[in-house]
């Protein structure tokens, strides 16, 4: 590529009339304005020491109870004081650079960035010394090990990394669910049964073991002794994050037959967990039983399988088979026969329904 | 000072104390050569150029008030039970870093102000680096040789968005629990080693128990570490080409006219912290900002509406709510496009093309020359309206990512919106790109007009004919030269192109793109007057006012105009 811009065709229009003349400030030239402008400043400078004097009264003397205007009295209180007291040496000194300080403006002469010729050779001919004295380039021995030791050296880095966290090996594909589960609330930990739900409710709700408060009809030995899992602390809230649920009654006549035969007398139980990117879903709209997740807006369809009617989201929300168990509880019919939640690169198949339902 | 390395002994007479420790320090550290040159560094005045330095305040202020923060803050997932002042929250379990958190805002005296402080001047950080991005832009600040200070505001940009998003994942409330599990479906959906990421990050299973530790030794260590250096080498490379300034009369390519660093600009930019400080103070006591609270701890069944994450992540958020639903299965494995394209290919893509658009430029001009005087932004008009263009679309995937508030507060359905976004953000930046063009290039048109016929006085004349025409008036001498202190654009001609020997450049596939962006860019502007033309105006001008002349007593316009002194002159003269 050449340059095309050293010989521009036309001439520069208009001349440079030169730096413009310097016009001295009321400051400069009359000592009234002068003293009245030190005063200002040292006045800023007064006014902020208070300021700051005043937030370690504040922060003595108020109660951090009290509040003013709704907001917290003590917050307000350092916060503005803290903001004058900075405000105002701010306000003083930049007062005293326009008003005292020189204004005259000055120039200076820029330098290209680049360096002079004559270091721009002597730093090549100092490297080429450099190197030549090294040897490097005469064996290549030397060089070649040098760069796989280098190689090498890093890889103790990264594979130090490791222990990070654990393989996901199956983990994502499966949740606490299995047939029998029983369905808990997920405040109070009761048993369900069909009758505690009206058409049009949705509950949020937990598999057995995951809630703290437990039903009034068991006790510990007893979920023991049923072979229910308890868990607890991190490994609590890491399965409540894919095994949370929710349930709801539909009138069965609006319902898709796929969806009805998973279900009990129109009680529905679906994962709560968004299959876009996994907010747990909790926008419930009721006469068009529609599902909609708060975070992006995916919206499902709970009487027809959970499929995707709006929004990002590509696949249908898993659905859980229930049945009423033997004491008249709902309970998982099996587990959920697809993977919960978003999707991950190994998950490899699309929503259990797809290939199963003719459009 | 008297210096001691001669044969005789120095005679030392008695040097002030200031003196003294100042010739302590040079005699060990030589800082004196250094300094000479840089206590009476010239920097040009204008307000574009405190933008930066609000970001650079307000980084500051987040070092100090975090400081204060970890004196308190515990980044420890592990579950505990809350029994403090915060009556709402009592007997429910919640992990240690919420709890620090909440103590920090009730029990620690200054602590709320402390944590509201260091919020607002992370979304101050944010802002004021996203507007002094383009200011640099927009007056071409980041040409040659400040090329690669221009990568690294990029990167400082990228750093700070990450820093932003392990800050407010920190707490460990509902929302910034909402916000991980959505990255944890971002790093999910990633080709190939998405569930391994996400595994090796969270430490197992989402949320695991390490997350919040890991983020906090990101976030007070390692990002603010790489940002401080990035700052230093930002400024370094700033002090070493000298800041760019608007040209004008005695400011050219080869000069740097301005205040001297000692005393006016210390004190300016030094009194500009502390007034970036003293506005964060003021925001922290009185506006109330990630109120923790009242969103509660972190659950994963539980999610409020209108979840939103902080306002720079709005480009992801909106792209990812307007995506359309896809996804393919290949071969067993799954690619989710609807996650993959939003937070992935058009962040990434943004990012890039902003890194790259100097390099952009400077491959279409053809131009090697170093750059000191800013454009305006009306003379680079395609650069100008791709920026604006770029506002645009991230103005309507804001409006994307709060669409839910949207729908209710304007109550709107809200796939309606969704879908005028999905089309709009394919239209509306095109519109206004050719708006902004067009926009550019009649304000080019109009400085022209003003340097050939003048400024627009208000004073009608009527002609002993009876027409009625506005009098114009040439403008100072100073101001004309500002508008025509700038270069001619050039179409890039492949044909024209030879080197020294005359030698025709081969006519490649890059050439013919380069001639085809170059036409895009340039061809339509408007260059400045020849030297002849403004001869011609002026001799017009000067031949239109002995017309006027002998009408010249009522008034010569020189009255209203703002611009001259009027002291002593009289409107008409007395009879």
């Amino acid at each position: 590529m050449t340059n095309n811009h050293d010989n521009l065709p036309v001439a520069e229009p208009i001349a440079d009339p030169g730096h413009p003349e310097h016009h001295w400030r009321p400051t400069d030239v009359d000592d009234k304005a002068e003293k009245r402008a030190e005063r200002q400043v040292s006045t800023f400078f007064v006014l902020s020491m208070i300021s700051a004097v005043a937030f370690c009264v504040a922060y003595f003397t108020i109660e951090p109870e009290d509040t003013f205007m709704g907001l917290g009295a003590m917050n307000v209180a350092l916060g503005l004081a803290l903001g004058f007291a900075m405000l105002f040496i701010g306000i003083g000194v930049i007062q005293w650079a326009r008003k005292l300080m020189g204004d005259q403006e000055i120039s200076e002469l820029r330098h290209s960035a680049a360096s002079s010729e004559e270091d721009r050779e002597a730093t090549l001919a100092a490297l080429a010394q450099g190197l030549e004295e090294s040897g490097i380039a005469r064996r290549p021995m030397i060089r070649n090990t040098l760069l796989g030791a280098l190689a090498l050296a890093g890889v103790p880095l990264i594979v130090g990394l490791r222990d990070l966290g654990p393989l996901p090996g199956k983990k994502l594909e499966k949740t606490i669910w299995r047939a029998g589960t029983r369905i808990v609330n997920d405040v109070t930990g009761r048993w369900i049964r069909p009758s505690d739900l009206e058409v049009g409710q949705l509950v949020n709700a937990e598999p057995e073991g995951l809630v703290e408060n437990l039903d009034p009809r068991t006790n510990p030995e007893d979920l023991e002794a049923r072979g229910v899992e308890v868990l607890h602390g991190h490994e609590l809230i890491a399965e409540k994050a894919k095994s949370a649920v929710i349930l709801v009654r539909i009138e069965p006549k609006d319902l898709s037959e796929a969806t009805d035969n998973w279900g009990h007398e129109g009680i529905l139980c679906y994962s709560k967990i968004c299959t876009h990117m996994g907010c747990p879903i909790a926008l419930w709209e009721q006469q068009t039983h529609h599902l909609l997740c708060p975070c992006h807006q995916s919206t499902f369809d709970l009487a027809d399988k959970g499929r995707v009617v709006f929004g990002p989201a590509t696949r249908a929300l898993p659905q859980l088979p229930i049945e009423v168990d033997r004491d008249g509880f709902l309970a998982a019919r099996s587990g959920f026969l697809e993977p919960v939640g978003p999707s991950y690169w190994e998950r490899n198949a699309p929503s259990y329904w797809k290939d199963r339902e003719p459009k | 000072m008297a210096n001691s390395n001669g044969k005789s002994p120095a005679t030392a007479s008695k040097p002030s104390r200031g003196a003294r420790v100042a010739g302590w320090a040079d005699e060990r550290l030589g800082l004196a050569t250094a300094a000479k040159k840089n206590l009476r560094k010239v920097f040009p005045d204008h307000w574009s150029f405190m933008l930066g330095e609000i970001a650079l305040w307000s980084f500051v202020v987040l070092l100090l008030t975090g400081v204060f923060l970890t004196l308190w803050f515990r980044p420890s997932m592990a579950e505990v039970q809350y029994f403090g002042t915060y009556e709402q929250l009592r007997g429910l379990h919640m992990s240690e870093a919420f709890k620090s958190t909440v103590d920090i805002s009730f029990d620690v005296r200054g602590g709320l102000l402390m944590r509201q402080m260091h919020h607002w001047a992370a979304m101050l950080f944010l802002a004021s680096m996203f507007v002094h991005m383009m200011r640099v832009f927009l007056t071409g600040a980041f040409r040659k040789p400040r090329e690669v200070n221009w990568v690294i505001g990029c990167v400082l940009i990228l750093l700070g968005i990450l820093e932003g998003f392990t800050g407010y994942s920190l707490p460990d409330d509902l929302l910034s629990g909402t916000g991980l599990r959505i990255a944890d479906g971002i790093v999910k959906a990633t080709p190939v080693l998405g569930s391994y990421m996400s595994f090796f990050i969270f430490g197992g299973e989402f949320p695991g128990d390490a997350i919040i530790a890991r983020f906090y030794v990101a976030h007070i260590l390692l990002l603010p570490a790489l940002i401080l250096a990035l700052i230093a080498a930002h400024m370094l490379l700033l002090v070493y080409h000298k800041h760019t300034q608007w040209p004008g009369p005695g400011r050219t390519e080869e000069n740097v006219v301005g205040y001297p660093m000692l005393p006016v600009y210390m004190a300016k930019a030094g009194g500009f912290f502390f007034i970036v400080f003293g506005w964060c103070a003021f925001m922290g006591g009185l506006m109330t900002i990630n109120p923790v609270w009242k969103y509660g701890p972190y659950d994963p069944t539980k999610v409020t509406a209108g979840s939103q994450p902080d306002w720079y992540m709005g480009v992801a958020e909106g792209a990812s709510r307007i995506m359309p639903p896809l996804e393919t299965y290949w071969f067993n494995n799954t690619w989710t496009w609807s996650i993959v394209i939003p937070t992935m290919v058009i962040t990434m893509l943004m990012l890039v093309t902003m890194i790259l658009w100097p390099f952009l430029e400077a491959w279409v001009t053809g131009d090697k020359r170093e750059h000191h005087l800013l454009q305006r932004p009306r003379n680079a008009p395609t650069r100008t309206a791709f920026l604006v263009a770029m506002m645009t679309l991230y103005g309507l995937l804001w409006i994307g990512g709060g669409n839910d508030v949207l729908a209710v507060v304007f109550n709107l359905n809200l796939n309606h919106i969704t879908w005028f976004l999905r089309i709009a953000v394919f239209i509306i930046p095109v519109i206004a790109f050719i708006v902004t063009k067009r926009w550019c290039i009649s304000l080019q048109r109009h400085d022209n007009e003003v340097l050939l016929h003048g400024y627009e006085t208000g004073i009608i004349m009527r002609s002993a004919e009876g027409g009625h025409a506005e009098r114009h008036l040439p403008i100072d001498e100073g101001k004309a030269y500002t508008l025509t202190a700038r270069d001619r654009d050039e179409v890039y001609d492949p044909e024209s192109d030879t080197d020294a020997n005359g030698v025709a450049a081969p006519d490649s596939r890059s050439s013919r793109l380069r001639a085809k962006l170059s036409r895009a860019m340039f061809a339509d502007n408007v260059q400045k007057p020849t030297a002849a033309e403004l001869e011609e105006a002026h001799h017009h001008a000067e031949h239109e006012h002995e017309l006027e002349a002998g009408l010249d007593h009522a008034a010569d316009g020189h009255q209203f105009d703002g611009r001259h002194e009027v002291e002593g002159e009289e409107l008409r003269p007395k009879h």
